[in-house]
């Protein structure tokens, strides 16, 4: 099932409210720039499933203001 | 059962994906850090002197930072300020210096005796090396001693390897594997332009609006480069075209994927020409001024038998004769041969032919390991040409290449038969001017050409080739047919010398290992895909008595009497050398930057005119050798304008039939470099991907009941091999065709492959020949 990376743009100011927001949720893994307001996201589901339930996840965080897909594998889980 | 291809696959595309995103995020913000990624795994306390290099592997030329601490590398990032990789870098290029690091790097020279290898001093082993020179020439005529380099040598040694054989000894024997890799692209810019190397350059990618690949898995064998297409996609909507033999990750990346029978991208690439032809989508402006039409000779065989030689006489045609060659190549007729249908025909030449955009093709080992690949990149050249769409930023018909200095040193140093620095030997005043800045009399450098790559390796085992000196390469893994050669190389009367950095098949036929020093334990220049030189320094020390590959040379040289011409001084010699390669290439057409110039920024694009590189050549706007007073010249041919080329299709050397049912094809892995010699001595890549594997079709696995895991014999007219099977994992191919990657020295592919080659480059076709596949 999916690993899929994209960058997450923050409203203004609110990129540590981001960077939270998107670690507590376990079907994610962030890593943010240092010195501008962008965060690559890196996210994994089982099921399909899963992975309509994290897109709900996303798209409800108040501090996110735009989530940008750049790479997507469909891949087994061996 | 094998185990699982992927125990760590996860997390290895984990890693995948966020290198994807720190590409695109590069590309939007120009010097954005991602430290806790780039320096994941640097000590805290760490001290480091970073400098700058350009990657040891592919030919891409990305730039790093390595970060050296107490006569150690210890760490390496993307260099923010290249313009190739502006910061970032694929997975083999992160873990670039834990290939300094393997257990059983060489260190000290081995000499066969009885059977079993002794080691020796330097000294020793190179006096032993000019002595078996002296003596071979004395014995069997100077025709009897070569030399096979590589696209990874760099610079200097190309240069000082040319310099000793054809100037100094005087044969012609000089040849390296780019001649497996890219000798097709160099014949396909001579014919269609006079020069060789790509017009644009990277920055192409930056204005295109539509990529067609041919035959080309940028995803895992240029990443970066994808990465920045997937950039430019998010950012502009560019659309990526795959257009492949088999489905890839690549595919999977792009906007459509459209897959060919092998073979038929010849009839494939003139029914675009038709295309744009018959609709009016010719740029006639262009065409009438700049633009030439030829036809050659065709039926020109394969090239399977010893002693093959073969001409091409071209001839002057008209538009006319042009437009009535491409009638039988109308989409409709194509279709059925090419497996792709009449629409992606259409919807393919539609991009080509739409006046509003800007197109770039890339390709690399796809059509260049091609029976007709001279062909196939002459038709490539004929789409860009008849629409114009050329030598401008953002459309540009680009070759990609497969190791770091392939352009650097093969290319432009000239490592081939029939090459020099400057020019080719056939041509006297060529000759002429090599002789004067080599200090040797002209006569010294033969006029004609002796062995390419794959008669070399012929001539080897038929005797005529008597000593072999094999430099940073690793022919008994890459050689077509390869147990032929492997069986040449071992015979009585050879004399065979490999300098390398750890032990390959390729050392066991050696009489003579010499320890070499690798990429910055030396210092060096290498040359990318893009005409970009780039310089660096040596930051460690070479481990025991390791060597570079260019002082090497140069102490045998001495020991031959040529002290004369190799005069150099060992704290001075790569200056020294460049600076005398330089002479080669002076004036508006090829001028290399001064050695500071590129000690002091990453790199630069030849030609380097009054302090400023080109990077759109043949554009009077970008090129200050354009001389014509028009818009575009083509300078590499006498009359100034380029050549579209009548080629048709013909078959491949060896097609499936009812006894081997089954297209072979090879390849490489996003994991490992080449042969794996050096990334299998990376335990992360190692063990992401460990072995080799066969990919089948998810219909043909099926049918004969093999699953993932399950071992496939597969057989050739060479010979068999067993497999474990991979089914619906990375790559999957078309119905009755298969995949083998050629990474894997404990599974040589290679035995089974076939030593066809294009008969103009004398490239060979890796990726097609008949194989019979049966569960083992």
């Amino acid at each position: 099932m999916p690993i899929k990376s994209y960058l997450a743009h923050p409203h203004k100011g609110k990129k540590e409210y981001l960077i939270q927001a998107l670690s507590a949720i376990d079907e994610c893994e962030v890593l943010p720039a240092e010195n501008v307001e962008v965060i690559i996201l890196v996210t994994e589901t089982d099921t399909r499933q899963e992975e309509a339930d994290l897109k709900e996840k996303l798209e409800a965080i108040p501090s996110l203001k735009l989530l940008a897909m750049v790479s997507g594998f469909d891949t087994p889980k061996n | 059962m094998y185990r699982s291809l992927y125990t760590n696959r996860r997390s290895f595309i984990k890693k995948m994906a966020v290198l994807s995103a720190m590409t695109a995020a590069a590309g939007m913000f120009p010097g954005i850090v991602f430290a806790e990624e780039q320096e994941r795994g640097i000590p805290t306390d760490a001290n480091l002197d970073w400098k700058k290099a350009p990657c040891r592997f592919c030919g891409v030329g990305c730039g790093v930072l390595v970060g050296t601490e107490n006569g150690r590398a210890v760490a390496v990032k993307g260099d923010p300020k290249s313009p190739v990789n502006k910061g970032l870098c694929c997975v083999k290029g992160y873990h670039s210096i834990m290939a300094l690091y393997g257990k059983d790097r060489l260190t000290k020279p081995l000499v066969k005796k009885n059977g079993t290898y002794v080691e020796t001093s330097m000294e020793e082993a190179l006096d032993l090396v000019a002595s078996k020179m002296k003596e071979t020439i004395a014995d069997h005529g100077k025709d009897a001693v070569s030399i096979y380099g590589s696209g990874q040598w760099t610079i200097p040694d190309g240069y000082v390897a040319s310099k000793l054989f054809k100037g100094c000894i005087g044969t012609n024997n000089v040849e390296a594997n780019a001649r497996l890799c890219m000798a097709t692209a160099v014949t396909g810019f001579l014919t269609s332009f006079g020069l060789d190397e790509p017009m644009g350059c990277y920055e192409d990618i930056d204005h295109a609006n539509t990529f067609v690949l041919w035959g080309n898995n940028m995803a895992e064998m240029h990443p970066v480069l994808f990465s920045r297409l997937l950039d430019q996609r998010l950012r502009r909507g560019a659309k990526i075209i795959d257009f492949a033999t088999r489905t890839t990750r690549t595919s999977m990346a792009a906007d459509k994927s459209i897959l060919f029978n092998p073979q038929t991208d010849l009839a494939v690439a003139n029914a675009i020409c038709h295309e744009i032809v018959n609709n009016g989508w010719v740029n006639t402006e262009f065409v009438k001024e700049h633009c030439n039409f030829s036809k050659g000779l065709t039926q020109m065989g394969y090239g399977l038998e010893d002693h093959y030689k073969f001409t091409d006489k071209p001839e002057s045609i008209t538009f006319e004769d042009y437009k009535a060659f491409l009638a039988d190549y109308a989409p409709e007729k194509v279709a059925r041969l090419a497996g792709v249908s009449v629409k992606d025909i259409k919807y393919l030449a539609a991009h080509f032919g739409d006046p509003n955009k800007k197109v770039m093709s890339l390709w690399c080992m796809g059509m260049n390991q091609h029976s007709r690949g001279t062909w196939i990149n002459n038709l490539v050249y004929n789409i860009h040409l008849l629409t114009g769409k050329i030598s401008s930023p953002g459309n540009s018909p680009f070759s990609l290449t497969g190791q770091p200095s392939a352009c650097g040193t093969v290319r432009e140093v000239g490592t081939l038969t029939h090459k020099l620095p400057h020019g080719v030997v056939m041509n006297k005043e060529h000759r002429e001017f090599a002789a004067k800045i080599w200090g040797v009399p002209v006569e010294n450098i033969p006029a004609k050409p002796t062995y390419h790559t794959v008669e070399m390796f012929r001539a080897l085992d038929r005797g005529d080739i008597r000593f072999m000196w094999i430099q940073v390469t690793n022919p008994m893994v890459t050689m077509p047919k390869l147990k032929r050669y492997r069986d040449g190389a071992k015979k009585e009367g050879r004399f065979i010398v490999v300098s390398d950095i750890y032990p390959t098949p390729t050392t066991d036929i050696a009489d003579v290992i010499l320890p070499s020093a690798m990429w910055i334990e030396r210092e060096g220049l290498y040359g990318n895909s893009e005409r970009r030189t780039q310089y660096f320094e040596q930051m460690l020390e070479p481990p025991g008595e390791a060597m570079s590959d260019t002082w090497q040379l140069v102490e045998v040289a001495k020991r031959l009497g040529y002290e004369k011409q190799f005069h150099y001084g060992r704290e001075s010699h790569i200056e020294e050398i460049y600076n005398e390669y330089r002479k080669h290439h002076e004036g508006k057409k090829h001028n290399m930057a001064p050695l500071e110039v590129l000690k002091s920024q990453p790199g630069a694009l030849w030609p380097y005119v009054d302090g400023k590189s080109t990077k759109w050549r043949f554009n009077a706007k970008y090129d200050p050798a354009c001389s014509n007073g028009k818009d575009f010249h083509f300078y590499g041919k006498k009359d100034g304008k380029a050549v579209i080329w009548q080629r048709p299709y013909e078959p491949a050397a060896e097609e499936p039939d009812s006894e081997y049912p089954f297209w072979l094809g090879t390849g490489r892995v996003v994991e490992h470099w080449h042969t794996g010699s050096m990334t299998r001595r990376i335990p992360v890549l190692h063990q992401a991907m460990p072995h080799s594997y066969v990919e089948l079709n998810p219909g043909d696995a099926k049918r004969m009941q093999i699953r993932t895991g399950d071992k496939v014999r597969l057989t050739t007219r060479r010979g068999k091999i067993v497999l474990p099977a991979s089914v619906n994992e990375r790559g999957v191919p078309a119905p009755m065709q298969v995949f083998v990657p050629f990474f894997d020295e404990n599974m040589l592919i290679n035995d089974i492959t076939l030593d066809s080659f294009c008969p103009i480059s004398k490239e060979p076709d890796y990726k097609k020949c008949a194989v019979k596949v049966e569960k083992a």
